[in-house]
């Protein structure tokens, strides 16, 4: 049978403010425990928890930018439930009038195609602290820094299909986030985390089917991998004549397994009910307006004038101006580098590889866009080769010296491109390989005598100490030995 | 409205309240009294009136976003009943 697969997305994005939502603590990541836990934070009777104005602007700053509608008035509402992490008792949270409506993202396929994923609504809320499960004689720890960090829930219509699409969206709305700098976008700290919502029907048909949650996916890949696991078990469970639980569960991208962590039947009543601590929050024209006048250039603009700007194809515009930070490396390049093809080319190439090997983000990187730039400049006007810029991106990658003309200068990079010159040492060259020439030259497979041609040019490396423009070399060479 | 001894048991699981079964009996009597209260309001016409988030007729004030807590570890866990390592400790829960 052939199934459709329905997929909708809750994303908690954690907002990039210096304190939490409803108390002045900072939320900077890796404190001791417990040290940015105040009295609010804790839930001591008497405490009163005052909304972050920072909160609210970045929650409309992102609403702008999935042009969504903004709540005038917005409501906080409690979501009772037990957990330890839960000081309260409850989550302050939002769900009659969440401060973000419905919205739209457009998001690029493989297949060049773009879809429309719809926005249900974003809402606001705050963050749970982390307990620790590791052996305290038998009991839990409980690390109370990170209740009440404020988050944006944001949840889509089930409106992807498949896990690429489901991929491309948590991509993209990394992208806008980051872009926005409304969150920084550390999946590795929880900055985001993905629960999925899973259903197959019939293909074509147009009931929905049961579907289940699986929580806090923390990586693209393993959200991948979560989506082609769940789907393949409730194939089999269709296939097999059976029927799907509603149900949440957790995904375990180690092992690549999945277990139920509770089923309807045993989910929670949360009780939700108007926070009496908290008035409704009334947002104004002026307020909106300024968190607009605060909205930097998104992505999908930066992709088309990456295009126009720099005349870059699709694909180059598209991997360059997702990240707000290499986007901003890349036109720092360009501003020194002049070639903004060659300088894509090795952001790219070189570059993402170096980052990759070494988990680096472009943040970190140990080469600044202008330096990158002075390289480009040295290749375009053929100073170095390209296995000479190699040697110069390492020296710079290692901190070794910081000036592109100077490593050329000091490690003899600089090739020569002097055809008189060049044009002498090919005559030597020759000169001393008579058997090759003569072989050569008996030659008429064009293919077997371009091969042969490669022959020539190791000696004429050596020849000239590897300072040999090689795009000279062979044509010098071609036009010697007729053709 | 009628409350059963099977939502009552829930009830107590969701608020982690242990109770027996006399006090099950009793809670079936008060709670049912309540609901019925609650049944009286409901009675009344709302069609017109729009929901209440809050009794006050005011606006929500908002904080700048400054730090403005200290840590105050020490104080606050000289209270808990245990703490290890900066953590307070509770009864193992795992969900």
């Amino acid at each position: 049978m052939q199934w459709d697969i329905v997929i909708g997305l809750e994303i908690h994005v954690q907002l990039a403010t210096q304190t939490k939502i409803f108390s002045g603590s900072s939320t900077a990541y890796g404190a001791e425990p417990n040290t940015q836990a105040n009295a609010v934070d804790l839930a001591m009777p008497g405490t009163l928890p005052v909304p972050n104005e920072q909160a609210f602007r970045y929650a409309i700053m992102f609403g702008l930018a999935v042009n969504a509608e903004i709540e005038r008035r917005s409501v906080f509402e409690r979501k009772n439930y037990f957990y330890p992490d839960l000081p309260k008792g409850y989550q302050t949270t939002q769900l009659e009038r969440p401060i973000v409506g419905p919205g739209h993202v457009d998001i690029d396929l493989a297949n060049g195609q773009t879809k429309r994923v719809r926005i249900h609504h974003a809402h606001l809320e705050e963050d749970a602290g982390k307990s620790l499960h590791e052996d305290f004689h038998g009991m839990t720890g409980v690390d109370l820094n990170r209740a009440g960090t404020p988050l944006i829930e944001v949840v889509t219509e089930p409106d992807m299909s498949n896990a690429e699409e489901a991929v491309a969206f948590a991509k993209k709305l990394h992208s806008l986030v980051t872009s926005l700098g409304i969150c920084d976008g550390d999946m590795s700290q929880g900055s985001m985390r993905f629960d999925v919502n899973i259903s197959l029907k019939p293909k074509g048909s147009d009931t929905l089917g049961t579907r289940t949650e699986t929580k806090n996916l923390n990586s693209f890949r393993f959200m991948e991998q979560a989506i082609a696991h769940e789907v393949e078990r409730q194939m089999d469970i269709l296939e097999d004549g059976g029927v799907i639980v509603q149900e949440t569960r957790l995904y375990n991208g180690d092992r690549d397994e999945s277990r139920s962590m509770r089923t309807k039947e045993e989910a929670n009543d949360y009780r939700y009910f108007p926070c009496p601590d908290l008035l409704p929050v009334e947002i104004d024209d002026a307020f909106i307006e300024h968190a607009r006048s605060r909205l930097p250039e998104l992505p999908d603009a930066r992709k088309a004038r990456f295009k126009e700007q720099y005349s870059l194809n699709d694909y180059d515009a598209g991997l360059l101006s997702g990240d707000a930070k290499l986007s901003a490396f890349f036109e720092e390049a360009v501003s020194h580098g002049k070639d903004a093809k060659l300088t894509a080319n090795w952001i790219q190439g070189e570059f993402s590889a170096r980052l990759n090997a070494e988990e680096k983000t472009v943040a970190e990187s140990p080469i600044t866009g202008a330096q990158l730039g002075d390289l480009i400049v040295r290749i375009a006007d053929n100073t170095v080769s390209s296995s000479g810029a190699k040697k110069v991106f390492e020296t710079l990658w290692n901190g070794e010296s910081d000036n592109v003309d100077a490593i050329i200068d000091a490690q003899g990079l600089k090739q020569v491109s002097d055809t008189g010159e060049l044009e002498k040492m090919v005559d030597e060259v020759l000169a001393g390989m008579p058997d090759q020439v003569a072989q050569y030259q008996g030659e008429d497979d064009p293919k077997k005598r371009k091969k042969m041609l490669g022959g020539f040019m190791g000696p004429l490396m050596k020849a000239s100490k590897g300072q040999g423009n090689p795009k000279l070399f062979n044509e010098i060479l071609v036009k010697k030995l007729g053709g | 409205m009628t409350i059963s001894r099977e939502d009552i048991e829930k009830v107590a699981v969701l608020a982690r309240i242990r109770v027996d079964d006399e006090q099950v009996s009793a809670l079936e009597n008060d709670l049912g009294n309540i609901l019925d209260l609650v049944d009286q309001l409901s009675a009344a016409d709302t069609d017109a009136v729009e929901p209440l988030a809050h009794p006050l007729d005011a606006v929500q004030r908002l904080r700048p976003d400054e730090v403005t807590e200290t840590n105050q570890r020490e104080a606050f866990q000289a209270i808990a009943p245990a703490t290890e390592n900066g953590l307070y400790l509770v009864p193992r829960v795992i969900e």
